[in-house]
């Protein structure tokens, strides 16, 4: 399959400040070396807990973070910092929806205004033109036309949602960013969006990255799923392989994690003890063995765990304690 | 008998224009010693005013409990004076919130917060107050907790600090505890951790719990008995595995088939609840969800309230035309 976006060996480190001069006393390895291929079409999804870097990561892949090393490809031509003629040029092609519509939309301006401005920055159309694009998005995210003159807080945090994709749309990206789109609306809602991002992938042929931390979330949509642990990727493979047949102990437990909704699986599942150790001062060895207090920890100390693929397209980060 | 018995709760909240906008419309509720109530909906459905309205400790001058009787152990906690319900919120009837961080209060440590659960309803004086303290801190796995005492809430991370709510809220092993969302803010994984010491807490201690949640994968691996509500009023209740197997409500079945799942069909279409959840300000008397059920087609099911009717034992729907049991 044709590779469209690949990010290589990318580290995004944050300077921690202290004293009273502020001056940079540590580093944060927010994201630290996680190398990722999307091909043409594809919906690549990441899950991880709170704190692991998958937001860091998609910011940094729409431009929003600078990388500290490592580079980001889009066919096969490097993404530079998004700045210059080129850099708006690629900005076009890698949009991005955000966790929470009501925060990420401007509440001053009304809906049209906000899904003509990326079409205004862009010099795209006359007026006219753009204000006809602008009823063709609120079509294509199933809102009425007249939605244009209104708002957004005259609308629901789904209508809201949609909203936020369809300005994302605008453009006509080939690629769409989602950092939890339907984490925060209400369960009823959240399958209309889930139905709505399905459908525009299929028709748009886009291809996606998917950030969740629920993992039925995104088995549901993606083709692949990569899990996230402090700032590394430990497993990558197809949805359905990753579920049904994880390699990592990390992945199981997050897995087994999950409270099933239903009463014939009851007591099954289980919790995963300690918790996420800090990115500032990560423990030499692997992250997760460390974690769970892994008998054979120490014998990761000094190695270089590598992602591993184990089976075709299964890939696994090869370490001692934590291989299932 | 029931130590909780909740009949016709009705509450408001007042405007700025002066109007009441009544948010739970009737409710009933009833728990046993030990057993765990589930309370289901969306936000806005009235789920957590119901709880507040429990403790009375809704927000002031605009939350009013408009009607209805709180019996706890026979009396009504409705028209108890403000002492007698102080004496009974933290000691007989334990509450957890959804957002460790707002509950604490980060100028105090720890340990003073735990502490002063036994000060006020034990007496202790404050050497016997932190024994006990430490105890239960260790109780709720904080690792030593002689050191973390002296810490304060902004040093711990997420889950720690909903373990400390917990510590408070079940330090004074109270009959009755009230979690409202107390897993919403918490990774998946720190969730299983803090459901699983909810559940071994309240079985040492013989605990009701009424877990307020939207989540229906906590519900199947959590409770006993589930009520659903929806926009101010619970529309089905039922023993917890009926539910699942044979939900009544076009609402709660909309629910279940709406959840993706690990096993289920991938990258198919999920069904849904067409149309969204009214405002509170245009609710109907009638069946709230009767406009959003596919079976809607009487004007008049949106007037005429129908009546709450038990299908099978112990499992209670309320019986719309559009919503209701004849459309299995």
């Amino acid at each position: 399959m044709e590779e469209i976006l690949k990010i290589s060996q990318l580290k995004v480190h944050f300077p921690v400040k202290g004293g009273i001069w502020m001056r940079p006393v540590a580093t944060c390895k927010a994201v630290d070396g996680v190398s990722l291929e999307l091909a043409k079409g594809e919906t690549l999804g990441l899950v991880g807990e709170s704190g692991c870097g998958k937001s860091t990561l998609a910011r940094t892949v729409v431009g929003l973070n600078v990388p500290t090393a490592g580079e980001i490809f889009l066919d096969g031509q490097k993404l530079g910092d998004f700045r210059g003629k080129l850099g708006k040029e690629n900005r076009k092609r890698v949009q991005m929806v955000f966790q929470d519509p009501a925060e990420s939309l401007n509440a001053r301006h009304t809906v049209g205004q906000i899904l003509e401005e990326p079409l205004v920055i862009h010099q795209i159309g006359d007026p006219c033109r753009r204000t006809a694009r602008v009823k063709e998005l609120l079509n294509l995210v199933g809102l009425p036309e007249n939605a244009g003159s209104r708002y957004p807080f005259e609308f629901s945090g789904g209508q809201r949602q949609r909203i936020g994709i369809a300005r994302a749309l605008a453009l006509s990206p080939e690629i769409l960013v989602l950092d939890e789109p339907v984490s925060a609306l209400d369960l009823s809602i959240r399958s209309q969006v889930l139905n709505l991002l399905l459908e525009l992938k299929n028709r748009l042929g886009l291809t996606c990255l998917f950030i969740a931390h629920d993992l039925s979330v995104v088995r549901h949509l993606s083709d692949r799923i990569a899990v996230m642990y402090l700032g590394k990727v430990i497993e990558i493979a197809s949805a359905e392989e990753l579920i049904n047949n994880p390699l990592h102990a990390y992945t199981r437990s997050l897995i087994d994690a999950i409270p099933q909704p239903n009463p014939q699986v009851r007591g099954k599942f289980s919790a995963l003890s300690g918790e996420v150790p800090s990115p500032i001062n990560p423990p030499p060895g692997c992250a997760f063995g460390y974690r769970v207090g892994s008998p054979s920890y120490a014998k990761s100390i000094g190695q270089s765990l590598e992602l591993k693929e184990f089976s075709p397209g299964h890939f696994v980060q090869e370490c001692p304690c934590c291989m299932i | 008998m029931s130590l909780l018995e909740v009949r016709g709760l009705e509450v408001a909240f007042e405007n700025e224009e002066g109007d009441d906008l009544v948010v739970v419309d009737g409710v009933d509720l009833s728990l046993k010693p030990g057993q765990t109530l589930g309370l289901v909906g969306e936000s806005g459905c009235g789920k957590s005013v119901s709880a507040l309205s429990l403790l009375r400790l809704l927000p002031q001058p605009t939350g009013k409990i408009l009607n209805g009787s709180i019996l706890w152990k026979g009396n009504d906690l409705l028209t108890m004076s403000t002492d007698e319900i102080r004496s009974i919120r933290g000691k007989e009837i334990g509450m957890i919130f959804q957002e460790p961080m707002n509950a604490l209060n980060p100028a105090h440590t720890i340990g003073r917060q735990v502490d002063e659960v036994f000060l006020t309803h034990q007496g202790l004086d404050r050497e016997q107050a932190r024994v006990h303290t430490l105890n239960m801190l260790q109780k709720v796995g904080i690792p030593e907790p002689s050191i973390r005492a002296n810490e304060y809430p902004h040093q711990l991370s997420g889950g720690m600090r909903q373990r400390i709510v917990i510590a408070i809220a079940l330090a004074c092993e109270p009959d009755l505890i009230i979690a409202d969302e107390p897993t919403t803010a918490l990774d998946v994984t720190i969730q299983a951790q803090v459901l699983q010491l909810m559940s071994e807490l309240q079985e040492q201690s013989g605990a009701s719990l009424l877990l307020i949640t939207h989540d229906l994968g906590v519900v199947a691996q959590t409770c006993d008995e589930v009520a659903v509500m929806y926009a101010g009023r619970i529309v089905e209740q039922a023993p917890m595995r009926r539910l699942f197997e044979f939900p009544q409500h076009a609402y709660t079945k909309g629910l279940l088939a709406s959840i993706p799942s690990l096993t289920g069909p991938v990258q198919t279409e999920l069904p849904v609840i067409q149309g969204m959840i009214p405002a509170l300000a245009d609710l109907n008397s009638g069946c709230r969800f009767a406009s959003r059920s596919p079976h809607f087609h009487e004007q008049e099911w949106l007037e005429v309230r129908a009546p709450f009717v038990e299908v099978e034992e112990n499992h209670w729907v309320e019986d719309c035309p559009a919503c209701g049991r004849l459309n299995n």
